[in-house]
């Protein structure tokens, strides 16, 4: 039939160590969260008007949880933040450094590409478009995750310390609105993790063990 | 355990390749595990939690600190209608003679205190309309006046040793102890008002700790001793794992 895919490294060890380690510490952030959540399950001042929310009042099922009451929960929160932020700012750096970013960041000329890859996925052309490292939906999906990553980070600060950083809180609409965006970036992430679980082994399940190993033989052979 | 963890990947694979899939489970097997149950970390794991909460209350005291920094003030019109009231006794905590209370101001200081509500009165008074901040999740808005801590520790004069205070309720022995930074930011105070009246009873009267720059639990209702110390006094709470620091 055809000659055998190439072998190409694709992934730092970088690259997947912050990756993984991202998956555990968000887990953790999420079900520590999600326990922390259940003291004051809405979003507003006491006796005053709350954001709109399908989750006032609501409890998350215990295996959703971490922490088993709320100190043990902000426990978790504030140590797993640790290895989060670390992760992400080493992942950064590498982007930066290795020059990568260039095959990962989402800009303007990628649009038309974009729209060619959605097109596809819709089954309105029968061809895969050829592509690199990433296509420019998942350039745009990645680009899309590191700044939700990062809403959350400054999120949880303007909730940790809105006096402190009382401007960065203020930007977010203040204590309450922050508290809110903070939970909805949960939802996003997870959202985000199925659909990308999703592709992964629907449309390139060799790049499962390229997020493993670091070695490559699929249908888009690019290092 | 282990079953559990290879139950959580091998029925997703695709005939691709498996073993990727086993290392996933690997991966994942722990995070799953970790969030289930309400599990909070058991005797192993909880100690090591409580250090990075050590490292997390230098970080609050030393980098996440500023002892000039003001929290944000509000009008009047902006109080919210209602702020929850906590304590730990049984019933609302009441002094039997009211007029028999004092504040004890002791420890490493060069001049141990007894002051009775008239002395407090008589103190430069502080008043402001602050967002208070429960580690709940919940704010309110209230008004609150008293006197500066600062103007306590201006009289009491603590040795250079001092760098903590421990300031004790008669809620059935609550307590929180305070960095000496904190307590002596502008905005910390032992108020004996709220809302333009008397503390009430279930705030805390006669006299209680407040500051915007503390979270709700640090603020000791129905004080009755102020002791400084050199070392980190504990806390109601704080013993039971809430963050010692709890600075907002």
């Amino acid at each position: 039939m055809t000659s055998p895919r190439p072998l190409v490294h694709r992934h730092h060890w970088l690259v997947r160590l912050t990756h993984w380690g991202t998956v555990l510490a968000l887990a953790g952030m999420i079900a520590s969260g999600l326990q922390i959540y259940e003291a004051y399950a809405r979003f507003g001042n006491r006796g005053g008007a709350l954001l709109p929310s399908p989750f006032n009042g609501t409890q998350f099922p215990a295996w959703g949880r971490l922490g088993g009451w709320l100190a043990g929960a902000l426990n978790w929160h504030f140590a797993l933040a640790w290895p989060l932020v670390i992760f992400g700012i080493a992942y950064l750096a590498y982007l930066v450094g290795s020059g990568e970013w260039r095959a990962l960041l989402f800009r303007p000329r990628d649009l038309p590409g974009a729209i060619a890859m959605q097109a596809y996925y819709l089954r309105l052309s029968r061809e895969h478009p050829p592509q690199g490292k990433h296509n420019p939906l998942q350039k745009l999906a990645y680009t899309f995750i590191l700044g939700l990553g990062a809403l959350s980070v400054l999120t949880g600060f303007a909730i940790y310390r809105p006096v402190q950083l009382s401007w960065l809180t203020a930007l977010f609409g203040g204590f309450q609105a922050a508290r809110y965006w903070h939970f909805w970036a949960v939802w996003i992430f997870i959202g985000f993790t199925l659909v990308h679980v999703a592709l992964v082994l629907l449309v390139d399940p060799h790049s499962l063990r390229a997020m493993i190993t670091g070695w490559y033989r699929g249908r888009f052979p690019s290092p | 355990m282990t079953d559990r963890e290879k139950t959580q990947g091998t029925p997703l694979t695709p005939g691709g390749d498996r073993r990727a899939f086993l290392k996933l489970a690997a991966a994942a097997g722990p995070a799953a595990l970790a969030a289930a149950c309400g599990w909070d970390g058991g005797n192993a794991l909880r100690p090591r939690l409580v250090d990075v909460g050590r490292l997390n209350d230098w970080v609050g005291e030393h980098l996440l600190y500023s002892p000039t920094r003001l929290a944000r003030t509000y009008g009047a019109a902006d109080r919210s209608p209602a702020l929850p009231s906590y304590f730990i006794s049984a019933m609302t905590p009441t002094l039997a003679d009211p007029a028999a209370w004092r504040l004890r101001v002791d420890g490493l200081v060069a001049h141990p205190l007894e002051l009775s509500a008239a002395d407090l009165l008589a103190m430069p008074r502080t008043s402001y309309t602050v967002k208070h901040h429960c580690v709940e999740g919940w704010s309110a808005i209230a008004s609150w006046h008293g006197v500066p801590v600062s103007a306590i520790v201006e009289r009491c004069r603590p040795l250079p040793a001092a760098r903590y205070i421990n300031f004790v309720s008669f809620d059935a022995g609550y307590s929180n102890g305070w960095d000496l930074a904190s307590a002596m930011h502008p905005q910390t105070i032992l108020a004996y008002g709220m809302n333009d009246h008397p503390l009430p009873a279930e705030h805390g009267a006669p006299v209680r700790v407040y500051s915007p720059v503390k979270l709700g639990y640090k603020l000791t209702k129905y004080l009755v001793s102020m002791t400084f110390t050199a070392r980190r006094p504990g806390g109601y709470w704080e013993d039971q794992g809430y963050p010692w620091f709890g600075g907002l």
